[in-house]
């Protein structure tokens, strides 16, 4: 279990997150949505312990993110950071064995689980293309294998508890978007505790169990998605009108409410 | 919607991702290692052409007697006394100033990163002149034995505060441009030279000859006492960086990236900082500043080797060392028995080299 309360953050004197308090459970796959600003990407970096916060704690079963290091953390939970790049062309599969630095060579194959990773996210066939040379999707898809990667590595030492991704659908086209979310499920599935920052409310809809809506710094709605995408809920927090509809097989459906253009 | 359990099924090759493709494990490792014993001999070869040529010529033979301790006894004075030091500096500095290039390039994750161009060169230049200037009446409290460190020591500080200086310009940004990393370079290398220039014009005639000697030297002063400090200074931040191979390549995802991927990030950038300082201070203290050897060296072994700094390391030591040697010796043969400046050959070897390298970005980003 991974626990934050009573989590404030400032920056430049504003609080960007403000007396907040969230739990992340193993098998459990959320959702953090909002507008510009209202403080995903600084809750990811304060769950995943790269920003210690003003007040409040965070603990990773029972102990205190602080307290585990860089190493520590990078076993118990992975992190694909927002727009991940590499400086140095190194060859595919290379930048995907990077993900397991954390974990002692001896004790995993790499080469094994680096072309397991590239698999799950379809990249087996780039393994030995110069990291420059991708498009711009393949790019997010490798990166999102070197994380699972890490995640993989770090259950084989006891850890994997937790998948962290900002914003990982932001580059890509609908297809690629269903893939990752659907890689990230997998991981779901095996027991990881997974946190999704996703701007595309229809993804997390399909995808999360459970959505935690933020506005200013806080949390302004949370639960399963259909208790938290309301229509009206929505049109408050984004400021714009929003639809909620179900689609032809039960699914949610949330776009914005406008008239047709003239 | 897809099944959770079928892996993404988008691309062109898909067919062939379904089994477990054969990732390139050790592709690539044979060639390196060839590659690698390759930079070694030239690198032998070249030292011992250091040892063999000058104004007396010494056959191989000679000179392999000479260093058994069974040639003749003028053979072995010029070997053993005059070019072995000399060879064993350019080889260390050589390979301590390619080193340091690779660390900070990898660290602050830009291939321009040289140390005298980013000014650690001219830092490390600035404790050595204060040494020589300032340095006498405190080198006179000191125990004799510990004199000879005053020099390396100084220059140390100063490469190191330069280092320290550039890197805080780095965190401030997250990554640091290329322009704004040579503009420091340039701040950083006026202000080193006009302290310099104060020190030289507020010196005494005494001072002004050991500056002089110092600025022009080269490697030409070796003698074993000054070459044995440096080397080792050199040996020990040479093994540190190396271990950073491993570290340097996780810092290419970006500091942030290196960090949750489990690197102290903080420590190995104090480490590499360090070591670079003392390689490039150990060396400017001894032979002055030699510009562009880590510049150029980490270049072509990229070229050869790759990316990856566990053969990258290596390889561009090896390469350094190999650069300065044959700099050494051109300088040695080229106008006898004048001898210009070490600094002067890699100046013309590693200007045309940079502007090449400026030119090709330039296109490239165009």
């Amino acid at each position: 279990m991974l626990e934050a309360c009573g989590i404030t953050l400032m920056r430049g004197g504003r609080a960007v997150l403000d007396d907040l308090a969230l739990t992340l459970r193993p098998g459990e796959c959320t959702a953090l949505v909002g507008p510009n600003g209202a403080g995903k990407s600084s809750l990811l970096a304060v769950l995943s312990g790269e920003l210690a916060p003003a007040r409040g704690r965070v603990t990773l079963a029972g102990r205190p993110l602080s307290a585990l290091g860089a190493a520590g953390l990078a076993k118990a939970r992975a992190v694909l950071e927002q727009a991940p790049s590499l400086s140095a062309p190194f060859p595919v599969a290379e930048l995907v064995a990077l993900g397991m630095a954390a974990v002692p060579r001896a004790t995993i194959d790499e080469h094994a689980l680096a072309a397991r990773a590239m698999t799950a996210v379809g990249i087996a066939h780039l393994a030995a293309r110069p990291a420059n040379r991708l498009s711009g999707g393949e790019r997010a898809r490798a990166h999102l294998a070197r994380v699972l990667a890490q995640l993989w590595a770090g259950r084989t030492a006891g850890g994997g508890h937790f998948l962290m991704l900002d914003e990982p659908t932001a580059s890509l086209d609908l297809a690629h978007q269903v893939g990752v979310m659907t890689a990230a499920r997998r991981e779901r599935d095996a027991g990881t505790g997974v946190l999704v920052v996703l701007h595309d409310l229809n993804l997390a809809a399909a995808f999360a169990d459970r959505v935690v809506l933020l506005s200013d710094g806080r949390i302004a709605a949370e639960g399963p998605p259909s208790a938290v995408f309301r229509s009206e809920t929505l049109s408050r927090v984004y400021g714009t009108p929003v639809a909620v509809e179900r689609g032809h097989r039960g699914a949610l459906r949330i776009g914005l409410d406008l008239p047709p253009a003239a | 919607m897809p099944a959770p359990s079928t892996p993404m099924r988008l691309s062109k090759g898909s067919e062939m991702d379904a089994s477990l493709p054969a990732v390139p494990a050790r592709r690539g490792w044979p060639r390196a290692s060839w590659i690698l014993l390759a930079f070694a001999a030239a690198t032998l070869l070249l030292a011992l052409a250091g040892l063999a040529l000058g104004p007396v010529r010494l056959g191989p033979g000679e000179v392999l007697s000479a260093l058994a301790g069974q040639g003749d006894p003028r053979a072995e004075a010029i070997v053993g006394g005059i070019r072995a030091p000399r060879v064993a500096l350019a080889a260390a500095v050589g390979a301590g100033l390619a080193l340091s290039g690779t660390a900070l390039q990898g660290v602050l994750r830009n291939p321009l990163a040289d140390p005298g161009l980013i000014g650690v060169t001219a830092g490390g230049a600035l404790g050595a002149v204060g040494a020589i200037v300032l340095g006498g009446t405190l080198a006179a409290t000191l125990p004799a034995p510990l004199r000879p460190w005053l020099l390396p020591i100084a220059a140390f500080l100063g490469a190191g505060a330069a280092t320290a200086f550039v890197f805080s310009l780095a965190r401030r940004g997250g990554g640091i441009h290329a322009a704004t990393l040579i503009l420091a370079g340039v701040a950083v290398n006026a202000i080193a030279g006009a302290v310099i220039g104060l020190m030289i014009y507020a010196s005494t005639d005494t001072q002004l000859r050991d500056l002089t000697f110092w600025t022009m030297g080269g490697l030409g002063g070796a003698n074993w006492q000054v070459a044995g400090i440096a080397t080792a200074c050199i040996a020990v931040a040479l093994v540190g960086l190396i271990r950073l191979a491993r570290a340097l390549d996780l810092l290419q995802l970006g500091e942030r990236a290196a960090w949750t991927s489990g690197l102290e990030v903080e420590r190995v950038k104090r480490a590499a900082g360090l070591w670079s300082a003392l390689a490039v201070g150990a060396g400017t203290a001894v032979a002055g500043p030699i510009g562009f050897i880590g510049l150029v060296a980490p270049h072509l072994a990229r070229l050869c080797v790759g990316h990856g700094h566990r053969l990258l390391a290596p390889a561009a030591a090896l390469l350094g060392a190999a650069l300065l040697l044959a700099a050494d010796l051109a300088v040695r043969l080229v106008v006898p028995p004048a001898e210009p400046p070490v600094g002067l050959a890699t100046a013309l070897i590693g200007g045309p080299f940079f502007l090449w390298l400026l030119l090709a970005r330039i296109r490239r980003d165009a």
